[in-house]
């Protein structure tokens, strides 16, 4: 025993994905201890925020402030301020104009404005343009100069007679440092379409999900496992039975099976541990068919007769002589069937047939989301992506494992 | 020839039976995919008597073994135990059944699970046995008793799991099991084809040793006609899952009737003679 733990954590391929799977497991313990809460809490008002560290405005006006002349600030202030369609319409002024623009990189804000500045005319009324677009023109040739200004932006508020009275005003060489600020947020993630932090949901939805695969799994080898030691030390009308059986759930695609029970239970009983329970009543075939055909290969050995003729029981016989040969690879079926417990759960979560809750968020509930507001049409990929990610590597993670495993206790497979 | 014996076979034609058959048959599968293993073979084994039960691989001589031991259901017959038709239909029958046959396999590697320590193996023979109330002190008396017979040191094997013994050793240990158990028929499915000659010939002492002292009777199944010779009462020669000859040792091999005994016997490679392989022709007719 002592000896085949220290062949397996020898394997590159177990030790890699092992210490992935840690890696996750760590994270999820240690995440919201440092960031406590409830992980589906509706902060943001919105559809989701950009990931990035969040400046209270309120806090920063209220927060003592320092002076600082930074010569790039206005052009990095105008770069800021000029929004994509605003340069789009840039270029095409200087079109309408008849500018040689061959040159001009539109991303590059400097030679943009040099030639804004030298070409723009309010008076010039080009043929064939709108009033409308004529003004807009205008608005945006102003705020250009008032961006380059620095203009002053005063703070005002209503005194007791119900004026409005200057109490400070903010220039353009004002900073506040970050961490003297009030409230600073860091969404590492973004948002979601609910406005929850997606980092505290993603990590709260791992654990959820690595525990659906454990159920799954555990109820998946316990079912296989039992039934195909039955199946393959009894043969006969028993081997018979269960095989037919066996090859009813497989003739049947799994994942059909798991729709139409899914869908059968109903919304509102659907838990995360029904669901999970639901994906190992149904995944726990494969495991059945290749543990009878090794008990079969074992049943007729030496060492099990023997056994048999020291007259002890059926349940000793399997328990000692015929499940400690097969235990490696029963491992090693429980953490394939862990992976993929866990990527049904997303499948079927996916297709909105997953747990019904609000409590809780798995990986699947969080991409049904994602896609139901569709975060894939309108670029929010923090929303679906890093769960995507989890997914994969976790099945990774435990795919190598297993390779690893069967590298150990198969030696023909070794490299 | 008479001088290689190192014993005296006796005639047991009139000794009390402990296992006989009638009409012994086994067929694996059914249809076009019938195979007959053992076809109506009748046996008479006597109590003390040295059986061997000689013939080439695939003869059926290890699906009789089976069948014997009750491992295998029998397709057809009889088998008589001990002058009774014998009943291993429940559980409890086959355990009691147990108690009077043994057998020792001929792979000393894959006969124990290597999962389980000697003691283990030692220990369920004396429960067995009825010893499950004795005193820790008493079985390990008896487990040292048994381990001395076959010449190993019970302190030294304690704790200790079968795969780091040599294969010498487990087939004696196998033998130290049967020794504790005492039943009255221990078969032996080519207990010796799997160590070297110097294990061969302790293996095959115990064996008789077990013969005299125990007053077992021992059914010895080998391929090896010369060994057969050597040390049995009587032979039984199969072929094809019939006995195509029987009887005391000395009248089959040194007068054989049946051609194919005649062929095992030329088969046996002789140092200082030429082998002779003119019989091999009678194996491609």
């Amino acid at each position: 025993m002592k000896n085949t733990l220290r062949q397996v954590f020898h394997s590159p391929k177990f030790v890699g994905g092992f210490s992935i799977f840690m890696v996750i497991l760590v994270i999820l313990f240690i995440y919201p201890l440092i960031n406590p809460g409830d992980p589906l809490e509706m902060i943001g008002v919105g559809t989701f925020a950009e990931p990035g560290i969040y400046v209270s405005m309120y806090d920063a006006t209220k927060t003592d402030y320092e002076t600082l002349r930074l010569p790039d600030a206005g052009d990095k202030r105008v770069a800021a301020a000029l929004k994509e369609e605003d340069r789009v319409a840039m270029v095409e002024w200087f079109t309408v104009m008849e500018i040689d623009i061959s040159e001009l990189d539109i991303t590059d804000t400097d030679a943009l404005l040099d030639l804004w500045s030298e070409h723009y005319d309010e008076s010039i009324k080009p043929k064939g343009m709108t009033m409308a677009k004529r003004n807009y023109y205008k608005r945006l040739n102003r705020s250009l100069a008032d961006l380059r200004a620095g203009d002053t932006i005063i703070i005002a508020e209503e005194n007791e007679e119900g004026v409005l009275e200057q109490t400070d005003k903010i220039t353009a060489t004002d900073y506040v440092r970050v961490g003297a600020v009030a409230n600073v947020k860091l969404l590492p993630l973004g948002t979601d379409n609910f406005g929850r932090d997606v980092l505290k949901q993603l990590v709260s939805a791992t654990g959820t999900s690595i525990i659906i695969g454990l159920i799954a799994g555990t109820v998946a080898t316990l079912i296989g496992l039992t039934l195909g030691l039955l199946s393959g030390y009894l043969g006969g009308f028993v081997d018979d039975f269960i095989m037919f059986v066996t090859n009813v759930f497989t003739v049947i695609p799994g994942f059909v099976l798991l729709i139409l029970i899914s869908y059968s239970i109903g919304q509102d009983q659907r838990g995360a541990s029904v669901v999970a329970v639901v994906i190992g009543l149904t995944s726990w075939t494969w495991t059945c068919r290749s543990v009878r055909s090794q008990v079969i290969s074992l049943r007729n050995r030496d060492h099990v007769n023997l056994s048999k003729l020291s007259g002890h029981s059926l349940f000793r016989i399997v328990m000692t002589d015929i499940l400690p040969y097969i235990a490696s690879y029963v491992v090693m079926a429980f953490i394939l069937q862990v992976s993929s417990g866990i990527l049904s759960e997303a499948q079927l979560s996916l297709l909105g047939l997953g747990p019904k809750t609000t409590e809780t968020a798995t990986l699947g509930l969080m991409m049904n989301w994602a896609m139901l507001y569709s975060a894939h049409t309108n670029g929010s990929w923090w929303a679906y992506f890093p769960v995507i990610l989890t997914i994969t590597l976790i099945s990774f993670s435990l795919n190598l494992m297993n390779t690893g495993l069967d590298q150990v206790f198969n030696p023909t497979l070794r490299d | 020839m008479n001088e290689d014996r190192i014993v005296e076979s006796k005639d047991f034609t009139n000794a009390p039976l402990c296992l006989s058959g009638r009409g012994v048959t086994k067929v694996f599968g059914i249809g076009d995919k019938k195979t007959v293993a053992v076809d109506h073979v009748d046996f008479d084994f006597h109590v003390g008597e040295f059986v061997s039960i000689v013939g080439e691989s695939g003869s059926g001589k290890t699906t009789l073994s089976k069948m014997l031991l009750g491992l295998l259901n029998h397709t057809e017959g009889e088998i008589l135990f001990m002058g009774q038709p014998r009943d291993i239909s429940t559980g409890k029958k086959k355990k009691e059944y147990w108690k009077g046959i043994q057998a020792i396999f001929q792979d000393p590697f894959s006969s124990f699970n290597t999962f389980q320590k000697i003691d283990t193996v030692l220990l369920d023979c004396i429960n067995m046995r009825g010893g499950k109330h004795l005193s820790k002190e008493k079985k390990i008396e008896m487990m040292t008793e048994a381990c001395s017979f076959v010449n190993l040191k019970f302190a030294e094997l304690t704790n200790k799991y079968p795969f780091e013994l040599s294969g010498g050793q487990m087939q004696r240990l196998m033998i130290a099991r049967i020794f504790l158990l005492k039943p009255k028929i221990l078969l032996a499915d080519e207990p010796t084809s799997m160590v070297d000659a110097c294990s061969r010939a302790t293996i095959l002492d115990m064996l008789l040793q077990l013969r005299d002292e125990v007053g077992m009777t021992i059914i010895f199944i080998t391929h090896d006609i010369g060994l057969a010779y050597y040390i049995s009462d009587t032979v039984y020669i199969m072929e094809h899952g019939k006995f195509v000859e029987y009887g005391k040792a000395d009248e089959v091999i040194l007068k054989p009737q049946a051609a194919y005994t005649k062929r095992l016997i030329s088969d046996v490679p002789k140092i200082h003679e030429e082998w002779d392989l003119s019989t091999v022709d009678l194996l491609a007719k």
